[in-house]
């Protein structure tokens, strides 16, 4: 298939947001969904047509010497700052793009075919503002795959933006909804605060190296793995030399940048946003909040990835802040009662599984060698994107049917249902499975990866994020037995849940397909950072303890929530102030709730403002004030008394007289 | 005794002095109207006098005085029928309750 | 006579022959029909043949012509003192004469049901288009300043007359700061006038002929190029003199604030780049820093004021403020990505906020209140207006593919090509007003459309009529064209500043 197709691929959907949103109510709602559907079917099929023939296929200058290209299929200039800055609106194909195609796409085809079902009712009424929906879905899956395809730095920020507004849009769907609005409002404003240090990353860099294009920064490849580095040490070029408060000025760029893609991947502290964010509708949470739009800041770094490597003190930031939230959101998934948060959480806790993994591949600005390979912990990172959206979407389509079956986000509100709704629940445990990392299904092969590339950098490394492994596979196994096992509920005796309509279900078992063999692909021959196949085999003492762990984590779940017990109970009496922290995110919110209201608004703002009608209206007013005071100070001299007139007059004319009578006399 | 330049002159000032305070004290208008004809009528007699003392062929002087008796006439007819319109609206003459008209 | 054969003559006259179509008509009965009629034909004439001098520009410079200023002609008006009506345009002045097109076209729908008095709002409103044309196509001093004061005195009765709340305090205000600034300009214009010429040569009012000259001396130009910018940054809402925008704004009628904050405004940012830096090179150069600080302040300053106000056009007047400062902050970047970017900002922010005020026109218009907290949920009961206000919102706050996103990155980036540090510190700290921005559209976003219906009696309110959609839907097209196909812009302004970075380099 033609790679120009691509261009379709991005195009399409947001020709359907166009349609579907300039219609709206002329088009009808299941003629809305299914035209949306439909399309998305179509943009599928060709995302699959184009990235299978790049990965595959031959003959239009995808490998050049066994090496994978970038294939740059269309580049038009969109804005020039100056004859030499400008900045492009392209389509590229790497082998991360075309990843990313797959991913996309899939998901967002399961996402339509999902609301279908999912948004065709609302608590027992039609949903308001379903073609709304379907042109918003268009749109996000837009902006997306425009992020993916980009050709240079300012495209992605600018499909940052993008997806940063689809987002808003959907957590706002239910925009009547007082939470909806304000976890909108938050997710935003968060991402808003990150992309404005994004924002400023680019400005440095390009200032810099002179070009926002990929091609001149990273290179496109075609070198060996010891100068795939060449690139990116050129583009760095003098500004290497440069420095500002100890750091180099391209490590403080390639920082900022960092901190846009943390915002944007939920990276501690920037995560905030994102478990409020689960307000908005579930398959939206699947699409946006789980496997696409939040990899996009591990999208972000691996482009970016030889600057990285070069600059160790950003790489380094990278390791320590990803090892550390991957920890932080497990430890908060453990308590969590509200399915989604829980979810979104152990979302955090793998997005920074991939971070960190990313991080791992080098030291001392040199790519780290395992066995005869370079950059294991990026092919691993981006192997991990993959199977983590397909199961993590997965679970997320499973958690709405849930809800909607139940109607309600809480796990107490759920309990025993594995009777009523076998094929979400096998699904749901397929899921559970695969983020634990137990052979063969996706997660294994990929978390295994991560943690080879982890162990290499050190051993402390290593431990480290095994301990995480151990602990994700604890949350997830809680929140699997505190839905369908521990007891029977008491009210679904009169209103049985059962399992959703085949819309909903076919792309849980889909996914469930997917999850199980997406491990199986050969991610190493496909997707490394400098195109050349990696030749690593499965490392069996990481593997088998890994899977040790994980097991260890599964069983102490079994223990505590398979059957209704008072462990759990008198586990959070033990420790009750740990537990309430968790429960309350370690007070993050309220540190930002504090940091905003207490201190910017009335801080800074409100003095402002006072200071603005106090002083200085204050003033213009005081400049009125004394003008009409010195007015009324003059105003009886011309009070209509015309004898008053004379008599100044005549005083005035006699003094002049006797003034002259006196000049003439001396 | 021979009648002087001043003999004329005196009585003039004198109008003229009676003029200017029956302007300046006066709160009638009509009053004050009368007090405007004494100063004019005070300049008038000056201009005669002077005409005839300094210019004793000429004219000059005389005619500027007819004219300044034909336009005091003049004005004098303004003047009452603004003081009867004053009076219409303000049921007095007094000159301080005119002041309004300074807005 | 050889200048009705300038098209930039006619920007003028269409106005003017409005003035006088309008002048036929009354206010009675079927009047108003004649009014609309004759209001409606002279902004489509002025949207057309801004349409057509696009066109005409284009081609001559893809003719090659590389003159700075294109169409010039002259015809003397009063030969002592050398005044002529110069009238010729560069590619910052064609942009601005589209926005100003455009601006026009919108509010006049966006007055349609204007009352009371309707012919003598429009008489007013084709005025002060004229003083706004007039003062974008010449290039004479004096001329300028005439059309300048033109369009500045009809904002008093327009908003005097046909304004709400506070209105004769506002209008007070405004015409007093506006005049303050008129009296400073003055002073600057009469001082480079003096200064127009090398000794021996004749003295001039046309700005090429000064610039050319370059004789103003630099101890002169430190006098001045304050005097000028601050009479133009008056207009332009700069810090500390931007007190009369809220009140203004807030007072005025819906067209009044459209034109007044989408094209008014942008006068105050022309001038100073047209008159004050293009003829004072030395002394821009030396003052920057001050009027640099100053600006900066207003970028942060404004966003930070908007983020607590609950009134509709406060919000939107101090968002003005940030916006506006914004331009002047780039303008006096001097290089020619930041300047390229400040009338960007112009014209995205003019058409943003004629948008903005003119949906808040119609919102009020139902509702009859601005208080944010009065309201809510309105996107349920008027889903037109909603979208709408998300949009120009959206816009404001630099969403990529809409106006303003384009022009702050220009602006931005262009300003980070400065080396010294305080020039980036401020340029850092007016990044962050994106931040800010958001945070106050957000808000009134949030409040205002979404969320539960506030006061029951909104639900019987109706969506927007045929003639509002067209109003602001023009508005809507044209931000969003700006915000796909930047180049086509950035390619007609770009090259207008190279003379200017040129002198600025010099000195």
């Amino acid at each position: 298939m033609p790679f120009s197709l691509s261009i379709a691929v991005v195009a399409l959907p947001l020709l359907m947001f166009l349609v579907l949103g300039l219609l709206d109510d002329r088009l009808g709602r299941r003629a809305a969904g299914v035209l949306g559907t439909l399309s998305m079917l179509v943009v599928t099929v060709m995302a699959y047509g184009v990235s299978l023939t790049y990965f595959f296929g031959t003959g239009q200058g995808q490998i050049i010497d066994g090496v994978r290209q970038t294939v740059t299929v269309w580049n038009p200039v969109w804005l020039s700052f100056t004859d030499t800055l400008v900045v492009r609106m392209g389509v590229a194909i790497d082998p991360i793009a075309a990843m990313m195609l797959i991913v996309i796409t899939t998901v967002s085809l399961m996402v339509h075919l999902y609301s279908l079902g999912y948004m065709s009712n609302h608590e027992g009424e039609p949903e308001k503002g379903y073609q709304r929906y379907y042109a918003f879905l268009g749109l996000f899956t837009f902006s997306m795959l425009g992020l993916v395809v980009a050709t240079n730095l300012f495209q992605i920020f600018i499909f940052f933006e993008m997806v940063g507004v689809s987002s808003y849009l959907l957590i706002g769907f239910y925009y009547h909804l007082p939470a909806a609005v304000h976890a909108s409002k938050k997710a935003f404003i968060v991402t808003r605060l990150a992309d404005l240090f994004f924002l400023l990353g680019i400005m440095i860099m390009s200032f810099y190296t002179g070009t926002f294009d990929f091609d001149a920064l990273v290179g496109t490849g075609g070198a060996a793995a010891h100068t795939a580095l060449g690139t990116a040490h050129t583009a760095l070029g003098t500004a290497h030399g440069a420095t500002f408060m100890g750091l180099s000025v391209m490590g403080w760029a390639l920082t900022f940048i960092f901190i846009g893609g943390a915002g944007k991947s939920a990276m501690y502290p920037l995560h905030i946003w994102l478990p409020d964010a689960m307000e908005g509708p579930t398959p939206v949470s699947a699409l946006i909040h789980a496997a696409t739009m939040v990899v996009a800041g591990v999208y972000l770094v691996a482009k970016l990835f030889p600057l990285y490597v070069i600059e160790q003190g950003a790489m380094d930031i990278i390791a320590v802040t990803g090892a550390f939230t991957a920890f932080y959101a497990a430890a908060v998934a453990c308590v969590q009662s509200d399915i989604k948060r829980a979810l979104a959480f152990s979302t955090i806790s793998q997005i920074a599984f991939m971070m960190t993994s990313l991080a791992v591949s080098s030291a001392s600005g040199e790519l780290i060698e395992i066995h005869g390979d370079y950059g294991l912990g990026y092919m691993a990172s981006m192997f991990h994107l993959f199977t983590h959206a397909m199961f993590k979407a997965l679970l997320f389509l499973c958690a709405g049917a849930i809800i909607h079956a139940v109607g309600s986000n809480e796990n107490s509100m759920m309990h025993g249902l594995h009777k009523h709704m076998p094929i979400t629940s096998i699904a749901f445990l397929i899921g559970c499975l695969a983020i634990a990392g137990i052979p063969p299904f996706a997660g294994f092969w990929s978390k295994d990866e991560i943690l080879v590339a982890c162990y290499h950098k050190g051993l402390g490394w290593g431990l480290w994020m095994s301990m995480v492994a151990g602990l994700t596979a604890f949350y997830m196994f809680r929140t699997y037995l505190l839905i369908f096992f521990w007891s029977e509920h008491k009210q679904h005796g009169h209103h049985a849940p059962a399992d959703a309509p085949w819309t909903m279900t076919l792309p849980l078992i889909i996914l469930s397909c997917i999850s199980i063999v997406a491990g199986f692909v050969p991610a190493h021959k496909l997707v490394t950072f400098d195109g050349e196949p990696l030749h690593t085999s499965l490392d069996w003492t990481v593997a088998g303890s890994s899977v040790a762990i994980a097991l260890i984590g599964i069983g102490l779940a079994f223990k505590l929530y398979y059957k209704e017990n008072d462990a759990p109970a008198r586990m959070k009496a033990a420790a009750t102030g740990l537990w309430t922290a968790a429960y309350k995110r370690f007070y993050m919110d309220e540190l930002y709730q504090f940091i905003t209201h207490k201190i910017i608004f009335q801080c800074v703002s409100k003095p402002i403002a006072w200071f603005d009608r106090k002083v200085i209206d204050g003033a213009m007013n005081l400049m009125g004030t004394v003008t009409q005071y010195c007015a009324s100070a003059v105003r009886p001299l011309q009070a209509g008394k015309i004898q008053g007139y004379v008599m100044t007059y005549l005083i005035g004319a006699l003094v002049l007289a006797v003034a002259l009578i006196v000049c003439v006399l001396v | 005794m021979e009648l002087t330049v001043l003999m004329y002159l005196l009585p003039a000032l004198v109008m003229f002095g009676c003029g200017v305070y029956g302007f300046l004290t006066r709160k009638n208008m009509i009053a004050i109207m009368i007090s405007l004809e004494l100063m004019l009528n005070a300049v008038d007699i000056n201009f005669v006098v002077f005409n005839r003392y300094l210019f004793p062929g000429q004219l000059e002087g005389m005619f500027f005085t007819l004219f300044a008796i034909a336009i005091a006439a003049a004005e004098t007819a303004l003047a009452l029928a603004i003081i009867i319109n004053v009076y219409r609206v303000a049921r007095n003459v007094d000159i301080d309750d005119v002041s309004k008209l300074k807005f | 006579m050889m200048i009705f054969n300038n098209i930039l003559i006619y920007f003028v006259i269409i106005p003017l022959l409005t003035l006088a179509g309008l002048a036929f008509c009354t206010n009675a009965g079927r009047g108003i029909r004649a009014i609309r009629a004759v209001a409606v034909t002279g902004a489509t004439a002025l949207v057309a043949l801004a349409a057509y001098l696009v066109y005409v520009f284009l081609q001559t410079r893809a003719a090659g012509v590389a003159d700075e200023m294109i169409l010039r002609s002259d015809v003397m008006w009063y030969a002592p003192l050398n005044i002529k009506l110069a009238l010729g345009v560069d590619g910052v002045s064609v942009v601005m004469i589209v926005l100003s097109a455009i601006i026009v076209f919108a509010g006049v729908f966006a007055s349609w049901k204007m009352s009371p008095l309707p012919k003598q709002f429009f008489l007013w409103f084709f005025l002060l288009s004229t003083g706004v044309f007039g003062f974008f196509i010449s290039i004479d001093l004096f001329t300028m300043f005439m059309f300048y004061e033109v369009a500045l005195i009809p904002m008093y009765l327009l908003i005097g007359v046909w304004g709400s709340g506070n209105k004769n305090y506002s209008a007070m205000k405004l015409t007093l700061m506006l005049m303050g600034g008129s009296a400073l300009l003055m002073l600057g214009i009469i001082g480079i006038y003096f200064h127009s010429a090398p000794e021996g040569s004749p003295l001039t009012m046309n700005i090429l002929e000064i610039a050319h000259a370059d004789a103003i001396p630099h101890e002169w130009q430190m006098y001045l190029f304050p005097l000028t910018f601050v009479g133009f940054g008056v207009l332009g809402a700069m810090f500390p003199f931007h007190t009369w925008s809220p009140d203004g704004h807030a007072s005025a009628p819906t067209a009044v604030s459209m034109l007044h904050a989408g094209v008014l405004m942008k006068l105050g940012g022309y001038g100073c780049f047209r008159i004050a830096i293009f003829l004072m090179p030395f002394a821009a150069n030396q003052l920057a820093w001050v009027f640099l600080t100053l600006t900066g302040i207003s970028v942060v300053y404004g966003a930070f004021s908007a983020c607590v106000q609950t009134d509709l056009k406060y919000i939107n007047a101090y968002s003005s403020v940030s916006h506006c400062g914004m331009v002047l902050f780039a303008i006096l970047m001097f290089n020619t990505t930041a300047m390229t970017g400040a009338v960007l900002q112009m014209l995205s922010h003019g058409l943003m906020t004629a948008l903005f005020f003119a949906l808040i026109g119609m919102i009020y218009g139902r509702t009859h209140t601005r208080d944010i907290q009065k309201m809510g949920g309105l996107m349920q009961i008027m889903p037109y207006l909603g979208v709408g206000y998300v949009i120009a919102g959206m816009a404001s706050l630099g969403l990529p593919g809409l106006s303003g996103f384009v022009a702050e990155m220009t602006i931005f980036v262009g300003s980070f090509m400065h080396e010294d540090l305080f020039r980036r510190v401020l340029t850092i700290v007016g990044t962050s007003s994106i931040v800010i921005t958001a945070v106050y559209i957000l808000r009134v976003v949030g409040k205002l459309l979404f969320g539960p219906v506030i006061d029951e009696h909104h639900r019987s309110l109706t969506d927007a009529t045929w003639e509002e959609k067209l109003s602001t839907g023009t508005l809507i097209v044209c931000v969003a064209a700006i915000g796909c196909f930047p180049n086509f812009f950035v390619n007609i302004i770009s090259s207008s500043f190279e003379p200017v970075v040129q002198a600025l380099m010099n000195n």
